[in-house]
């Protein structure tokens, strides 16, 4: 098939390169410079999809970004993107695209029925119709709508494109090309300010491309191409194209999502598919335009119906004809400029105008060249199905409340135009409280809240001249603020037609006894109707009246509806406009696809990944790794077959029996200088510091302020004023910040530094009855003896040549110690370990087995400190001090905290001795009582004990003290079990801790 | 994304700061007599002004030092930021 609404010449494109793509099957060709939408009208086919509640056919109805109707599932490169506007995707060779919302196929559409079945769906039909029976919703009502309705269809693999992120500072961004953006662009640039310059269309111009005027003895486009040109070779400015500034935030960050390869059959290697950009702009200038706004008349939505700007730039940008025997129907003169260009174009229209008897100059060149235009006519309804044939006209009266005979004209398309509504998303999203501007019956920006400033259209300025000075004067006076420059600029001559007064009419009143719809959003089918109803029912404020009838919440955000909405509320209530006042304009201004909001943080991107110096080591003997927040840690190390509860009962059995090696470097540490130093740590931990003496380790518990147990870990004395603080690998981050606020905030009088050195240390826990036979191997010139290195004792010493530092310290109940090296000498303190503890059967363990020797020795960890418990509650109330006060002892009072059958921890063992009993399940007194059934603690940590060779677990229990001994029932729903066990003291190895003091 | 002026650093963005709430707070002294409600006000309750605010914040991806600003918490306006030793007047 050929394009045959094509014309021979003219327009943007480039004739030199013919592309082929797919629409619903069908192949069809086009020219690079094409948008879809473009090459799709210019074969003829205006029917591209179904309308969202009535199924009514949908053509084409804009030409951007205020696009309704053409929206289509894209397919790219073997993926598929929903809801891509027509009217923006750039045509590329192999471009496949198909209707949505139509079901079989968009020329025979079941849902269809539901226009007739009209009186189903008024305004509210969502919260009526679906209302009742309850048990209708999610068997009858939820799966028609999900079929019938809702737009594209995401996909469902992964996405393989690469999306970035982008920080940037600038002086000026200035949001739209068109004639106001260029011309401050120039301006700002001139004066050497850094500007970013950023248009969402392919090309720069905005509406220079379609308009006929000329400046500086250049067209239009000319003159914008120049400018751009310019600007482009100047090192002070950034000019983008494809890219939309969507948001618009606090202290001017605004955003801006760049389509850098949506245009192309495929990404380019290394190329991101979109990058947003985050700018901070030290000044904003919003220079977006216009959208034309619709008249109001029966059968609106037809095909072939569409804005009459739109029209003129598919003519003078694409070459393409809209229809061969167009109508146009204008309440101002912006409806003429279309139909000159049609007339230039061999075309004869129509020109139907509202008005009773305009005088323009615009007009007068309609007249002159043999336009048929008839004043003070309406279109009252649109005729064809699915596509316009016919159009019903009349004459209005006056006071346009009565209309003459009605009589049909053929025609195949209807251009609008209802005059223009100022683009006011950005300075709205600002802050900017904006105001109602009679003259041209739409909002405009008012004050201006945040650093931007409204130019040309945007700002409801509708001549070039005027515009174009505004411009130039907003972009030197603000960059000559910024960089001192004064470089003033020759103002070009400009020639542009005058326009005469727009009517202040926008609805056709209906015909005696015909009940056309009426539509005033055409993605989300609202109409005339729908408002009417919705006031009766009793809804005022525009905000219920848009959430009951849907108005302006369609994915175009209404950007074609909202003030024709607003009219018809005001005519109906009698109010004004500015009285009924707008809906919020929020961010993002058009639909920005999730990847490019998470960027590149996907994946394991999605968080940094922490690795300790002895990572490599652990990779080469088979460690299955684990994520511990930001760190890796091998989980355990797999031997041969062994499954995660083989190998981990291995590990820990080989610590109970003769030693085992972990990697803890992942524990938080922080280092702590200053004469101040143990007065800070007594105020901070719950037990007494001051008595520490050099060389000695403790055991500390610190509170937040309201009594919870915050973190545990330990301290040690390493001189005089110097204190190793470790913390749990969770709550490093939390700690030292704490730490800062007490001692930059509360307690500046107290002379401490601290600062984490986590990341300086490598650290190896060495556990186990045989662990100081090895440590008498690594250390042979040191005493580490019971009597020379006792329990929490501490030295430092030399490993090889490497200094260390020793620790007495034990989380396993066995033995143990721990020796931190520099990072740099992890590996090889680790590999000395290894080497050395052969002859004593050393074996590394991983976190599950060290998860295994603390739960069965009772000590706590995170999932008994959850943020929910106080030292009772974990067994630490013997480390809380009654004589000196620290952080969070007041609130240790609270009743809740001091009740007799205060919740504390207890072990529990299944009866059977075999049963593994779920994290997280419930224990509970009977299991047969009725649901709900009373719950009396939870299980918090579950393991193997290889001590006793059956399942253990901790748990917190309601009255713990007094329930050891009783016989209780787990039950987990979730995995549907129950299992008879019984309460047993929490410490389940070595209860008297002999074996650490060994 | 608010940008805050840290004392120590100058204009930064949100995302290296983390919040610390009201900054007129003030913790009781240590071993001080105080009520339950004393405790308990300082503890939980905050009002949840609208308008003009003084408030802690953090620097945290930055110079780690705490920081006072003077915020409005309706129009996210900073008025001022201040050392946590300052004289605000
Ligand atoms: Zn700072």
């Amino acid at each position: 098939m050929t394009q045959t609404f094509r014309l021979e010449n003219g327009g943007l494109i480039n004739r030199d390169k013919k592309l082929s793509f797919k629409f619903n099957g069908k192949t069809y060709y086009g020219y690079e410079g094409d948008t879809l939408a473009s090459a799709l009208i210019a074969n003829g086919v205006h029917l591209v999809g179904r309308s969202f509640k009535y199924h009514r056919p949908r053509g084409f109805f804009g030409a951007g970004v205020d696009e309704p109707y053409a929206i289509v599932q894209l397919y790219r490169n073997n993926e598929t993107e929903p809801n891509i506007k027509a009217t923006e995707q750039e045509l590329f060779e192999g471009l496949e695209a198909k209707s949505v919302n139509c079901w079989p196929s968009v020329n025979f559409d079941i849902g269809a029925i539901n226009n007739f079945l009209k009186i189903f769906l008024p305004a509210g039909f969502y919260y009526k119709t679906f209302m009742w029976p309850k048990s209708f919703w999610y068997r009858v009502y939820e799966p028609f709508i999900r079929k019938a309705a809702g737009l594209g269809v995401a996909s469902t693999k992964h996405d393989k494109e690469r999306y970035e992120h982008k920080y940037e500072y600038c002086d000026l961004l200035i949001a739209g090309s068109g004639p106001s953006g260029l011309a401050s662009a120039y301006a700002a640039a001139k004066n050497g300010a850094r500007v970013i310059l950023a248009e969402d269309k392919p090309r720069f111009g905005g509406s220079l491309l379609t308009n006929d005027v000329n400046i500086g003895n250049q067209s239009g486009e000319d003159w914008a191409n120049s400018i751009i040109a310019e600007l482009k070779e100047m090192p002070n400015v950034v000019v983008k194209n494809r890219s939309q500034v969507f948001g618009y935030y606090d202290h001017n960050m605004l955003v801006m999502s760049e389509k850098v390869s949506d245009h192309l059959p495929k990404t380019k290697k290394y190329h991101p598919k979109q990058r947003l950009w985050y700018i901070r702009a030290k000044e904003v200038l919003i220079s977006s335009g216009s959208i034309e706004r619709p008249l109001v008349f029966g059968n609106n939505d037809t095909p072939g119906v569409m804005l009459s700007s739109a029209a003129k730039e598919y003519l003078k940008v694409y070459g393409v004809l809209v229809g061969k025997n167009p109508l146009v129907f204008t309440n101002n003169d912006s409806g003429y400029e279309t139909a000159i260009e049609f007339k230039k174009n061999g075309i004869n229209p129509i020109i139907l105008d509202s008005r009773i008897n305009p005088q323009s100059e615009i007009i007068n060149e309609a007249i002159n060249l043999g336009i048929n235009i008839k004043f003070s006519y309406v279109v009252v309804a649109a005729q064809g199905y699915k596509k316009v044939n016919s159009a019903d006209i009349a004459k209005i009266s006056d006071d346009k409340k009565q209309l003459g005979t009605v009589e049909n004209i053929k025609c195949d398309c209807i251009c609008v135009s209802g005059f223009w509504t100022p683009t006011i998303h950005l300075a709205s999203q600002s802050g900017n409280k904006t105001k109602f501007k009679e003259e041209i019956d739409a909002f405009v920006p008012g004050t201006s809240k945040q650093n931007e400033t409204t130019l040309g259209a945007a700002n409801g300025i509708f001549t070039l001249e005027e515009t174009l000075k505004d411009s130039f004067t907003a972009g030197q006076d603000l960059s000559k603020k910024i960089t001192n420059n004064d470089n003033k600029i020759s103002f070009p001559n400009v020639v542009e037609k005058k326009s005469s007064q727009h009517d202040k009419f926008w609805c056709v009143p209906l015909p005696e006894g015909k009940n056309y719809k009426r539509f005033l959003d055409f993605q989300n089918d609202v109409s005339v109707s729908d408002i009417e109803i919705a006031l009766k029912e009793g809804y005022r404020s525009i905000e219920h009246v848009k959430r009951y009838t849907t108005l302006g919440m369609a994915t175009d955000q209404g950007k074609t509806s909202n003030l024709n909405g607003l009219q018809l509320v005001s005519d109906i209530e009698n109010k004004v406009v500015p009285a009924v006042g707008h809906t919020t304009f929020r961010p993002p201004y058009t639909p920005i696809s999730i990847g490019a909001i998470v960027g590149r943080e996907v994946g394991k991107h999605s968080k940094p990944t922490r690795k300790s110096p002895m990572h490599s080591w652990h990779e080469k003997n088979n460690a299955v790794f684990v994520d511990a927040g930001v760190w890796l840690r091998p989980r355990y190390y797999k031997q041969g077959n062994e499954t995660l509860f083989e190998a981990s009962k291995r590990e820990a059995k080989n610590v109970r029996t003769n030693v085992g090696v972990c990697d803890v470097t992942t524990l938080g540490k922080i280092d702590i200088k200053g004469p101040d130093a143990a007065e800070l740590l007594n105020r901070v931990y719950t037990n007494a510091w001051l008595k520490l003496p050099v060389g000695k380790a403790r055991y500390g518990v610190m509170l937040r302020e309201d009594g919870i147990v915050m973190d545990d870990g330990t301290t040690t004395r390493i001189s005089e004023n110097h204190y190793h603080m470790t913390t749990t690998t969770a709550q490093a981050a939390n700690v030292l910040s704490h730490l800062e606020y007490y001692l930059q905030l509360v307690w500046p009088e107290l002379n401490v530094n601290v600062v984490s050195t986590t990341e300086q240390w490598a650290g190896a826990a060495i556990a186990g009855p045989k662990s100081r036979q090895l440590l008498e191997k690594l250390f042979p010139n040191n005493d580490v003896s019971n009597e020379g290195l006792p329990f929490m004792g501490y030295m430092e010493s030399d490993l090889f040549g490497v200094k260390a530092r020793i620790f007495r310290i034990s989380f396993s109940g066995e033995l143990a110690y721990e020796v931190n090296v520099e990072s740099d000498n992890g590996n090889f303190m680790w590999e000395k370990i290894i080497e050395l503890g052969k002859e004593f059967q050393v074996q590394p363990y991983g976190t599950e087995a060290l998860s295994t020797l603390r739960i069965e020795m009772g000590h706590v960890a995170g999932s008994e400190l959850d943020g929910r418990t106080i030292p009772y509650d974990t067994s630490l109330d013997g480390l809380v001090s009654k004589k000196k006060d620290f952080i969070g002892k007041r609130s240790l009072n609270r009743e809740a905290f001091t009740s007799e059958d205060r919740q504390k921890i207890v072990g529990v063992v299944p009866l059977d001795k075999k049963t593994s009993i779920p994290e997280g399940s419930h224990l509970v007194k009977d299991a047969k009582a009725p649901l709900p059934n009373k719950k009396l603690g939870h299980i918090s940590a579950s393991c193997w004990s290889v001590e006793h060779d059956n399942p253990f677990s901790l748990a917190i229990l309601k009255d713990g003290k007094n329930m050891i001994g009783e016989k209780l029932f787990v039950m987990s729903p979730l995995k549907n079990k129950v299992i008879p066990v019984e309460i047993v003291s929490s410490h389940y190895v070595d209860p008297k801790g002999e074996r650490v003091r060994s | 994304m608010l940008h805050i002026k840290c004392p120590y650093c100058g204009m930064r963005s949100q995302n290296e700061f983390s919040y610390g709430g009201d900054a007129s707070v003030k913790r009781p002294e240590l071993n001080k007599e105080i009520s339950d409600q004393e405790w308990d006000s300082f503890v939980y309750n905050r009002k949840s002004l609208r308008g003009k605010h003084l408030e802690l914040w953090q620097h945290l991806s930055g110079c780690r030092q705490w920081i006072k600003v003077e915020r409005d918490t309706a129009t996210h306006e900073i008025f001022n930021t201040y050392k946590a030793d300052e004289e605000i007047s």
